[in-house]
C-alpha cells in the first residue's frame, strides 16, 4: 500500500511540475496546489498506512496508527489552502493590472 | 514562570488582530503596534538576563512535556535574534509612520508588520521542527502581501515570482520533514538531535541534510539569490527595510540550527558544501553589487554578500568564528535596515534610482550624507563600529581552521562593499548639487530621525561588543556543544 501511495504522490508532483513550467499564472498556480497536495500524501506515507487501530484509548487495545502525520497535514492543507486563495487573488490583481496572465510578459524590462 | 516566552510571538498576533477593527484609527494603529515592539525589546532584553542565571528556558504548550508536545525554547542565540528583531523593527516602523501613506496605513498595513514580526520571532523561538515551519509561513504570508501591498504594477508582477519561489520552498521544507519523521519518528527538535546521535548520522540522514540546505538557501539566498533583488527593490522603502533585515535572517538562523544542532556529525561534507555555496554567493553577490547603477540592486545585492559571509563562520564552524557568525547576524540586520531606509530616502528626495542622475546631495542634507558614510564604513568593517568584531572573529576561526581560500574571499569581499557603496556615495553625495535649495524636498524628521537611530545601534554595538561578549559566548557555547540544548529540553537540567 506504501508503494503505491508513494508512486501516486510521485505522479503528482510530476503533473505539478508539467503546469509548474507552463506560462499561464493560473496554471503555475494551480501546479503550486498540487504539489502541495503530493507533499500531504508523502506525509502521510511516512507515518505508514493502517498499522493499527483508530487512535482512541479505550476503544481497542492497541496498537494504534501513528496520528501525528495527520495533525501534520491537518495544519499544511489548511496553509496550503490560504496560499493558493492569496495567490489566486494576485494572479487577479495583476491580470487586471498589466491585462495580462503570461509569464514572459510579466518579465518586466530594464527601464522602469 | 515561562510562559512570558510566548509573549514576542503572541502580542504581535494578538496586536495584529486588534489592529483590523481600528482600520480608521490611524493613530491608535501607530500606537499599539510601536508599543508592541517596544515591549518586545524590554521582554527580550528580561529574558536574556534570565537565560545568564538559570540557562536554556523552555514553555511545553498545554502541558505536554517534551518530546510530545509542541514547545517554545529560548537560549542565548534565538533571544539575541528576536532582541534585535524588535529594535529594527520598532525603528522601521517609525520610519513608516512619515513614509508609508495614508494609502497604506487604511489597508491595513500595520496589522500585517504585526503578524510579519510573529512570524520571524516565532521561528526564532521554536523548539519543534514543524512549528518551524508553521512559522515561516506566518511570516511569509505577511510578506506575499506587504510585497503585494500599494498594487503598482511592478510590485504585483515582482509578487507572483515571489510567491511561487516561496512555495516551492516550502513544499521542499515539508518533504524534508516527511522524510527526517519517516527516518527518525520524532519532530521535537532537541529530541531528533539526541536520536540522530543515537543512530550515527547516515547517509540517508546527510541526503536529508541537503534537502533542508536547499530550503534555508532559498530562503535565505544563499547561491539561489536570484529572485531577491527583485522583490526587495520594489515594495514601498519601509517594507524593503524589514525584508532586507529580517526576512533572509530567519534562513540563516534556520540553517545553523538544523547544522549545529541535528547534522553536526558530518562537518567533512555538509560544512564544506555550505563552504562552497557561502563562496559562491559571496562572488555572485559581489558581481552583482558593482554591476548596476540602479542604487536599490546594488543594496539588494549587499544582503547576498552578507547572507555569504555569515555563512562561512558556520563552515569554518569554531567557536570563535560562530561567535563571530552571531555578532555580524545583529550587525547585518542592524545595517541592512538602515542601508535600505538611506536607499529609500535618497530615491525620494532625488526623484531617480539611478545614480547617474544623483550628484551633491550632501550639500543639500549633511546630517544624511554622514550617516551614509558610517553606514558604509560599518559594512565594510573599520574598527570602533560593528562590522569590525564579526569580521574579525570570523576571520581568526578561519585561520585557526586553515580554510585561506574562504577567508580570502570573505574579505575581498568586503572590499567590493566598500567599492560598490563608494561609488554610490561619490556619485551622489559628492560633485556638483543637482537640487537648487529652493526646490529641495525638505528632509522631514520622520525619515532623519529612523536612520540616527538606527547610526547609533550600529556605533553602540560596535563600542559595546565587550558588554555584549557573555551573551554571545554562551549562544555559540550552546551551538557548539549540543548537550546543553538536549539536557535542557528533554531532562531539566
Amino acid at each position: 500500500m506504501e508503494t503505491l501511495i508513494t508512486i501516486l504522490a510521485g505522479v503528482l508532483v510530476t503533473v505539478a511540475t508539467y503546469l509548474l513550467l507552463s506560462k499561464s499564472v493560473i496554471r503555475v498556480i494551480l501546479g503550486t496546489a498540487i504539489l502541495s497536495h503530493a507533499a500531504h500524501l508523502m506525509i502521510m506515507t511516512m507515518g505508514g498506512l493502517k498499522e493499527g487501530e483508530v487512535p482512541l484509548i479505550g476503544k481497542d487495545h492497541g496498537p494504534y496508527v501513528d496520528a501525528l502525520p495527520q495533525a501534520l497535514i491537518l495544519t499544511s492543507i489548511v496553509i496550503g489552502f490560504a496560499v493558493t486563495a492569496l495567490s489566486l487573488v494576485l494572479a487577479y490583481r495583476t491580470y487586471q493590472e498589466t491585462g495580462t496572465d503570461t509569464l514572459d510578459e510579466l518579465r518586466g524590462n530594464k527601464h522602469e | 514562570m515561562n510562559n512570558i516566552l510566548v509573549l514576542p510571538m503572541a502580542l504581535p498576533v494578538l496586536a495584529g488582530i486588534i489592529l483590523i477593527f481600528f482600520r480608521k484609527h490611524i493613530k491608535i494603529q501607530r500606537g499599539i503596534s510601536l508599543g508592541v515592539m517596544l515591549i518586545n525589546i524590554g521582554i527580550s532584553i528580561y529574558l536574556l538576563n534570565r537565560i545568564q542565571e538559570e540557562g536554556i528556558l523552555r514553555l511545553d504548550f498545554g502541558g505536554w512535556e517534551p518530546p510530545f508536545g509542541i514547545l517554545f525554547v529560548a537560549d542565548s542565540f534565538s533571544i539575541i535574534l528576536v532582541l534585535t528583531t524588535s529594535i529594527v523593527a520598532a525603528i522601521c516602523l517609525l520610519y513608516a509612520f512619515s513614509s508609508i501613506g495614508k494609502a497604506h496605513e487604511n489597508m491595513f498595513f500595520y496589522s500585517f508588520v504585526s503578524f510579519l514580526i510573529a512570524g520571524v520571532n516565532g521561528s526564532f523561538l521554536t523548539g519543534d521542527l514543524f512549528n518551524l515551519y508553521v512559522n515561516f509561513e506566518v511570516m511569509l504570508l505577511a510578506s506575499y502581501v506587504l510585497v503585494a501591498l500599494g498594487g503598482k504594477k511592478v510590485q504585483l508582477r515582482e509578487s507572483i515570482k515571489y510567491v511561487v519561489i516561496n512555495v516551492l520552498s516550502s513544499w521542499f521544507f515539508l518533504i524534508a520533514i516527511a522524510y527526517l519523521y519517516g527516518s527518525i519518528g520524532t519532530l521535537n527538535m532537541a529530541h531528533i538531535s539526541e536520536r540522530i546521535a543515537e543512530s550515527g548520522q547516515t547517509p540517508l540522514l546527510t541526503g536529508i541534510s541537503m534537502v533542508f540546505l536547499t530550503v534555508f538557501a532559498l530562503k535565505s539566498g544563499l547561491l539561489l539569490y536570484y529572485w531577491l533583488p527583485g522583490s526587495y527593490s520594489t515594495p514601498p522603502t519601509a517594507v524593503a527595510a524589514l525584508f532586507g533585515a529580517l526576512l533572509t535572517k530567519v534562513g540563516i538562523y534556520a540553517i545553523i540550527r538544523v547544522f549545529t544542532l541535528f547534522f553536526y556529525h558530518e562537518p567533512e561534507f555538509t560544512h564544506t558544501i555550505i563552504g562552497i555555496l557561502a563562496g559562491i554567493t559571496l562572488i555572485g553577490g559581489s558581481i552583482g553589487a558593482v554591476a548596476f547603477k540602479d542604487i536599490r540592486q546594488i543594496v539588494s545585492y549587499n544582503v547576498v554578500i552578507g547572507v555569504g559571509f555569515i555563512l562561512v563562520g558556520l563552515a569554518v564552524g569554531t567557536q570563535a568564528a560562530l561567535e563571530g557568525s552571531i555578532y555580524y547576524l545583529m550587525h547585518d540586520m542592524i545595517v541592512k535596515a538602515l542601508l535600505f531606509l538611506l536607499a529609500g530616502t535618497m530615491i525620494k528626495v532625488a526623484g531617480s534610482a539611478n545614480m547617474d542622475e544623483m550628484s551633491g546631495l550632501i550639500r543639500n542634507y549633511p546630517l544624511f550624507g554622514w550617516i551614509f558614510f558610517i553606514v558604509m564604513i560599518s559594512l565594510s568593517g573599520i574598527p570602533p563600529l560593528s562590522g569590525f568584531i564579526g569580521k574579525v572573529l570570523i576571520g581568526q576561526g578561519a585561520v585557526e581552521t586553515g580554510s585561506y581560500l574562504l577567508l580570502a574571499l570573505a574579505f575581498i569581499s568586503s572590499i567590493v562593499v566598500l567599492y560598490s557603496l563608494l561609488r554610490i556615495f561619490l556619485n551622489c553625495f559628492w560633485g556638483e548639487t543637482m537640487i537648487s535649495f529652493e526646490d529641495e524636498i525638505p528632509m522631514k524628521k520622520g525619515w532623519i530621525i529612523p536612520c540616527v537611530l538606527l547610526a547609533i545601534a550600529t556605533i553602540a554595538l560596535g563600542l559595546g561588543a565587550e558588554a555584549l561578549a557573555p551573551y554571545v559566548s554562551d549562544a555559540a557555547n550552546t551551538l557548539i556543544n549540543p548537550d546543553v540544548y538536549i539536557d535542557a529540553v528533554l531532562y531539566d537540567k
